[in-house]
């Protein structure tokens, strides 16, 4: 089955779409990306993130400048956006040690609100709104990656990679843990369960591959600015994984792929696109609260004190 | 040395002192009951022992080591689990989850591990499964194991709550009020299973409004009221304290 599906993704290149298709599925891929790792903060964790663009924006910064002025492989560019990421989703689950809900919520939207303006302002690291141009193609082991298939190829295999890693962080020790202290704190933490430890953890991890796919369109947009990495992207991956269902993985991926590529099909309605947009969102969230592939049990969860 | 040793704890909340120095003790392999009125302070103390309060003055020793003050799930990791009066399972879980839950102290896979599903997590994943329908079966609810835990009964969601504190493999076990809500068939069923816990070795403090299952299992009782000890020692000498009736009659009874 799985086997059949990624043979199937590998042959979509051959199939003669155009580049205009091409670039949504890539684009696709890079939400996919965002939206799972998402996923593990808000879906698994229960921690509503507003600021998941500003660790796409730091992978994307670090690895573009990293490219530009060092010229270094993707491999290392991208791990090095990861892990920059990481450390600032490390800072900011510090503060999950006093603040719970929405008032966490309003720090990440804070954070956000931060990594922006620095990106405007630090003039001689970022160029500020002029953002950074002549972003090198991604190279890996002297494969120079230029054409739509390839881009498609690496992205693919940055999801398998994340899908990988995050589906079997959940089903371990660790991931039970993570849904433990979304379903009940108290009686996670009586369970043994360090919560500062996994929620940091959760944060650190979920940046890391925000991160990677930041690295992934600085190389294949070749330019980024500030206004790339905005509070209302944030909201955008929220959406997807809200839409998808959250704590699940096929879902929050679905997700994207449809927030992605509605938008699109609809362009020829010009500006009643985003009112349809906006009105499709409303009406599932009414007739589909859990998202299209998530738990119908997960909402609403019966408190008994 | 005693297994729990309490000395002197207090807690108060603004003008209430909900906890009134308080000494008390445990040693190996005892049930011990804890009742009084509504509002004495029991479930108090129960959260001091395991770390959510942090006492006012007054200390706590577990085999000799002093835990006051020490956050809650180290103290699970120490030796202490607990149940909850106001039932707090992971409802959206099923109920092996439940119990891997509260294997999570004596369990150990790292990061690594879990992302390379290495051998050494496929070992322990195997370990704490069987562990957990051992546990399961201890309390009769294997049949029930991949049932979400919302869907259970309320006795065996009480039962659930005490199988996930045993996971952690604890020193000592703290109930609070397990009886609550259960008919008297579930009642029988429950005195039972908690006379069974002594033959497994685990040494029970337990909170229970129920006198008969109280007086039938404990072996040594003590008596709050308005968050003071007003009275310990046998069933017998309980039943026929003067104080410990005033306190649950009212003066003059
Ligand atoms: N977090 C808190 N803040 C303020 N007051 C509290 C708090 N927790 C408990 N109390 C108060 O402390 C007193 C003792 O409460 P506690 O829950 O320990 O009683 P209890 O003996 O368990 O009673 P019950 O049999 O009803 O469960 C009560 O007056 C209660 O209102
Ligand atoms: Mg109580």
């Amino acid at each position: 089955m799985i086997i059949l599906f990624i043979s199937f993704m590998t042959l979509i290149p051959f199939l003669g779409f155009s580049p205009y298709i091409m670039r949504i599925m890539i684009l696709s891929g890079i939400y996919i990306i965002l939206a799972l790792s998402l996923n593990l903060l808000t879906g698994f964790t229960g921690i509503v993130c507003l600021g998941h663009a500003a660790f796409y924006g730091i992978g994307a910064y670090t690895s573009a400048l990293l490219a530009i002025h060092f010229d270094l492989s993707f491999v290392f560019t991208a791990i090095a956006g990861g892990v920059v990421a990481a450390f600032f989703g490390l800072l900011l689950g510090l503060p999950t040690l006093r603040l719970n809900g929405t008032y966490l919520s309003m720090v990440t939207l804070g954070f956000c609100e931060i990594v922006r303006l620095v990106g405007l302002n630090w003039m001689s690291l970022t160029r500020g709104p002029m953002g950074l141009t002549g972003i090198p193609f991604p190279k890996i082991l002297g494969w120079v990656i230029d054409r739509d298939a390839e881009y498609f190829y690496l992205v693919l295999i940055l999801i398998i990679m994340t899908w990988v890693i995050l589906n079997n962080l959940i089903q371990s020790r660790a991931g039970i843990a993570l849904i433990a202290i979304r379903e009940d704190e108290v009686a996670a933490e009586a369970m043994g369960i360090n919560i500062l430890k996994y929620k940091v953890l959760a944060f650190a991890i979920s940046a890391f591959f925000a991160g990677i796919a930041g690295s992934f369109y600085a190389h294949y947009a070749s330019f980024i600015n500030p206004q790339s990495f905005t509070f209302d992207e944030s909201i955008q991956i929220l959406s997807m994984v809200i839409l998808g269902g959250m704590g699940s993985n096929l879902g929050v991926a679905l997700g994207a792929i449809v927030l992605v590529s509605v938008p699109e099909m609809l362009r020829g309605l010009q500006e009643y696109r985003m009112l349809i947009y906006g009105a499709v969102l409303v009406i599932m969230m009414l007739t589909r609260p859990q998202g299209i592939l998530g738990n119908p049990k997960a909402l609403k969860i019966p408190r008994n004190n | 040395m005693h297994k729990l040793q309490i000395q002197g704890l207090t807690k108060r909340f603004g003008g209430l002192t909900a906890v009134n120095n308080i000494d008390l003790h445990m040693d190996d392999n005892e049930i011990i009951g804890l009742i009084g009125p509504n509002g004495a302070g029991k479930t108090t103390l129960f959260n001091m022992i395991t770390g959510m309060y942090i006492p006012t003055s007054g200390k706590l020793f577990y085999q000799g080591q002093d835990i006051t003050g020490i956050k809650p799930y180290k103290i699970t990791d120490i030796g202490i689990a607990r149940t909850f009066q106001n039932i707090r399972l992971f409802l959206m879980m099923t109920v092996l989850e439940n119990v891997l839950i509260g294997l999570h102290t004596r369990t150990n896979t790292n990061l690594f591990d879990a992302i390379t599903k290495n051998k050494r997590y496929r070992n322990e994943e195997k370990t704490s499964h069987k562990r957990a329908i051992e546990i399961l079966e201890m309390v009769g609810l294997k049949e029930r194991k991949d049932e979400y835990s919302k869907n259970l009964s309320y006795g065996e969601q009480r039962k659930l709550e005490i199988a996930r504190a045993m996971a952690s493999n604890p020193g000592i076990l703290l109930l609070d009020e397990p009886a609550a809500g259960m008919n008297d068939n579930e009642t029988a069923e429950l005195t039972r299973f908690i006379k069974t816990l002594k033959n497994f070795g685990l040494t029970v403090l337990l909170i229970e409004h129920d006198m008969r299952l109280v007086m039938n299992i404990c072996e040594r009782i003590y008596v709050f009221d308005h968050g003071s000890k007003i009275a310990e020692g046998s069933p017998k000498e309980i039943q026929k304290n003067q104080q410990v009736i005033e306190a649950y009659l009212g003066k003059g009874a």
